[in-house]
């Protein structure tokens, strides 16, 4: 290995590392504000990646029928609550409203769009608008009556949730994989390197949305109701903040950067309906480096299994999710060492 | 009195005859789940068989195993206890296939699999295989190179086990053949990058490699190679001989030479190749049931299953009566007996220690020229 391979590996590290990092970070911002392992994060990124493709090919994305799928069931549950607590009529008319209104919009405007072969940051838009609200509603449907629950009964409910929507993104996206074009084809060398296009989008986006984040969290009082929710939810709540607004807006940012994830990674790779269970999986690994806490560890640790994972296929490619999933072991001894605290219930 | 009785004894023969006389067929296939990409075309081709076949009316009772082993165990278990099967057909996947031959041999039915499965000895007595084997379909690549100066190879394939067997079939026969395997890299279908196991196989220098995937997942590893400067040919097995490939590869896959089986190239198959006749048919009468273009290498087994009952059925039927232990037990021997025949697949030829079958006049080279597969002469 010279300084040149050792380069190469490096730049496809970070740049795998970087889309790790942003799933990281939404990660964390889920289990911080509601306490949910959200296991089904890298579905948002297959969703976006394979909605685009389906866009490009000219075709209405099965994620259309799905939002609407959705968002009825939803209002349906919205309903049956709202008449078992005898709501007056026009509440639970402007409520379901309020859930409908988004999706439907989106929807028909999908159904429009996706014969006419628009420009492709129009598509990438329309596909971000389409995958985002699958957050708040699949928060809505699948965890929000259980927010008191334990950490584990939440857990469980991911584990359920990532697996419906493996199963419904295998029944419309297909089984085939996709591979979207690049959204700037440019090359760069110097050296004996190549940077392409492509991976300086993904550092930029990147890096633009932590800045984002972090605007989001110190300046805006969304963000720090957030931040208030995290450190403490039955405070948070005293001080007048809906802890279940709360995790709807956490669930509308996770499904948000999943979406742009998918944007970023869908032209250098091949995303097929369940790729995005591995690429999450990854994220959550840099998660679990970070406690499910501190976001700066988290792009620290995201990196590191980016470098890690491109390393390790260079020297022992065939064991190489064993050497990036084993690696979460001296992790979890090192935090368990260093602030031993009692199991929560 | 003596006359009804023996009257109604022979009617209740002819009834028993008419009632046995049908062969039953156990098909049970993927047509729902994951893998219902591959299972959805045997069913199609299985609509669009004769009612009868070599003057015998043939039932095919076809379940859907929804790509699950356990159900296609379920599946198998009616066939032999409810319908009294006298062959089973399936599964249409190895999974699937794996778990049901146990069923098979345990009632002495004979299974022919639509999915390449090895089973573990005991049973490998009742099963019999429609796909081609890794040996029949590294054979024309190690020819190919023999024939093109190739001394060394780089392998790119799967974790799992197709990846496996293949290398393990490739290194063996590429030894005879003074072909070295200098260069082993893996990779998953699902990962996001193969730049670090390409850079590695392209700094060994071989002056070709071999890519072990399937479907669009063959493309990626393919434009990785490109990518790092690759000059030198480049294989794909025949679970990459999917338009997928060209459809994610683009430009980069031009060139690539793609080992098949002959059915889905049927007419541009030189008129030497054997299966030419029987392929072009094959083919022909499934576009027009399923419109242009709708060929695959799957349905193509379901078409040779039929031509393997018209070989054997009449052997079996001279020995015994549909329904019973016997005429099963013959079934198995007609079909291990059958002798070289003509398949749309290739040429098979089942023997007492080969239940794979096809011999080396099977495969086909082919190369992607212009975004489509171009038969390699």
């Amino acid at each position: 290995m010279d300084a040149t391979i050792a380069g190469i590996l490096a730049l496809d590290g970070l740049t795998n590392g970087a889309i790790y990092a942003l799933l990281a970070l939404a990660t964390v911002l889920v289990f911080t504000v509601t306490r949910v392992i959200f296991i089904p994060q890298g579905e948002f990124v297959a969703f976006g990646a394979l909605t685009l493709a389906l866009l490009q090919a000219g075709q209405v994305p099965g994620t259309v029928w799905f939002l609407l799928v959705l968002a009825a069931a939803v209002s349906l549950q919205d309903l049956v609550n709202g008449l078992r607590q005898r709501r007056p009529p026009a509440r639970l008319l402007a409520q379901a409203l309020r859930t409908l209104a988004w999706p439907v919009a989106v929807s028909l405007l999908a159904l429009w769009a996706a014969p006419k072969g628009l420009p492709m940051l129009a598509q990438a838009a329309l596909t971000v608008a389409l995958v985002t609200p699958f957050g708040p509603l699949i928060y809505r449907l699948a965890y929000e009556s259980l927010a008191d629950a334990s950490v584990l009964v939440l857990l469980i409910v991911s584990v359920g949730v990532h697996f419906a929507l493996v199963g419904l993104g295998l029944y419309f996206f297909g089984a085939e994989g996709f591979r979207n074009p690049s959204f700037w084809d440019q090359r760069f060398s110097f050296g004996g390197m190549t940077l392409s296009g492509q991976a300086l989008i993904i550092f930029f986006a990147s890096l633009a949305l932590i800045a984002g984040l972090w605007l989001f969290f110190d300046r805006s009082l969304a963000g720090k109701a957030l931040r208030a929710t995290a450190v403490n939810r039955l405070g948070a709540r005293l001080m007048g903040i809906s802890s279940s607004s709360a995790g709807r807006l956490s669930f509308t940012m996770a499904a948000f950067i999943g979406a742009l994830s998918g944007l970023l990674i869908g032209p250098t790779t091949t995303v097929f309906y369940d790729s995005g269970f591995l690429i999450g999986l990854k994220g959550f690994v840099a998660a679990v480096f970070a406690g499910l806490a501190s976001y700066p560890l988290a792009l620290a640790g995201a990196l590191g299994v980016g470098l890690l994972e491109s390393f390790g296929s260079f020297w022992a490619s065939a064991y190489k999710e064993v050497i990036v999933f084993g690696s979460i072991l001296p992790v979890l001894l090192w935090r368990s060492l260093r602030d031993p605290h009692s199991e929560e219930h | 009195m003596k006359l009804l009785r023996k009257t109604i004894a022979a009617a209740a023969a002819l009834l028993a005859t008419t009632a046995f006389a049908d062969v039953n067929i156990g098909v049970t296939l993927s047509l729902t789940g994951p893998a219902s990409g591959l299972g959805i075309p045997v069913g199609n081709q299985f609509k669009l068989w004769p009612q009868t076949i070599a003057g015998e009316k043939v039932n095919l009772i076809i379940l859907d195993d929804a790509s699950d082993p356990g159900k296609g165990v379920g599946n198998a278990r009616r066939f032999v206890t409810d319908d009294k099967v006298d062959m089973i057909f399936g599964g249409s996947i190895t999974t699937v296939s794996a778990a049901i031959a146990p069923v098979a041999t345990e009632a002495k039915t004979t299974q022919i699999s639509i999915a390449p499965v090895g089973v573990p000895p005991e049973q490998e007595h009742w099963v019999f295989r429609l796909p081609q084997g890794f040996t029949v379909m590294a054979f024309p690549i190690i020819e190919h190179m023999k024939k093109a100066g190739v001394k060394t190879v780089g392998f790119l394939g799967y974790t799992d086990a197709y990846g496996e067997l293949w290398l393990k079939e490739f290194t063996a026969q590429g030894e005879k053949a003074g072909i070295k395997v200098v260069a082993v890299e893996r990779f998953a279908r699902s990962d996001t990058s193969v730049t670090p196991q390409a850079l590695k196989l392209v700094s060994a220098n071989p002056d070709a490699m071999l890519i072990v995937a399937s479907g669009s997942g063959a493309a990626m590893p393919h434009k990785a190679l490109i990518e790092r400067g690759f000059k030198g040919k480049v294989y794909q097995t025949h679970a990459a001989a999917t338009p997928d490939l060209v459809r994610i590869g683009g430009k980069d896959v031009e060139g690539a030479f793609v080992v098949s089986g002959p059915a889905v190239v049927a007419e541009q198959l030189p008129d030497s190749h054997p299966s030419k006749k029987v392929a072009v048919d094959f083919v022909t009468h499934y576009e027009k049931a399923y419109g242009p273009g709708s060929r695959n290498q799957f349905a193509g087994h379901a078409y040779d299953a039929k031509i393997m009952l018209e070989k054997i059925l009449p052997v079996a039927l001279a020995k015994a009566k549909p329904g019973t232990p016997e005429f099963r037990a013959a079934l198995r021997d007609a079909v291990e007996n059958m002798g070289r025949t003509i398949f749309s697949h290739g040429v098979m030829l089942w023997t007492p220690t080969d239940h794979w079958g096809y011999t080396n006049e099977t495969g086909v080279m082919l190369k992607v020229v212009d975004g489509k597969f171009v038969v390699e002469k």
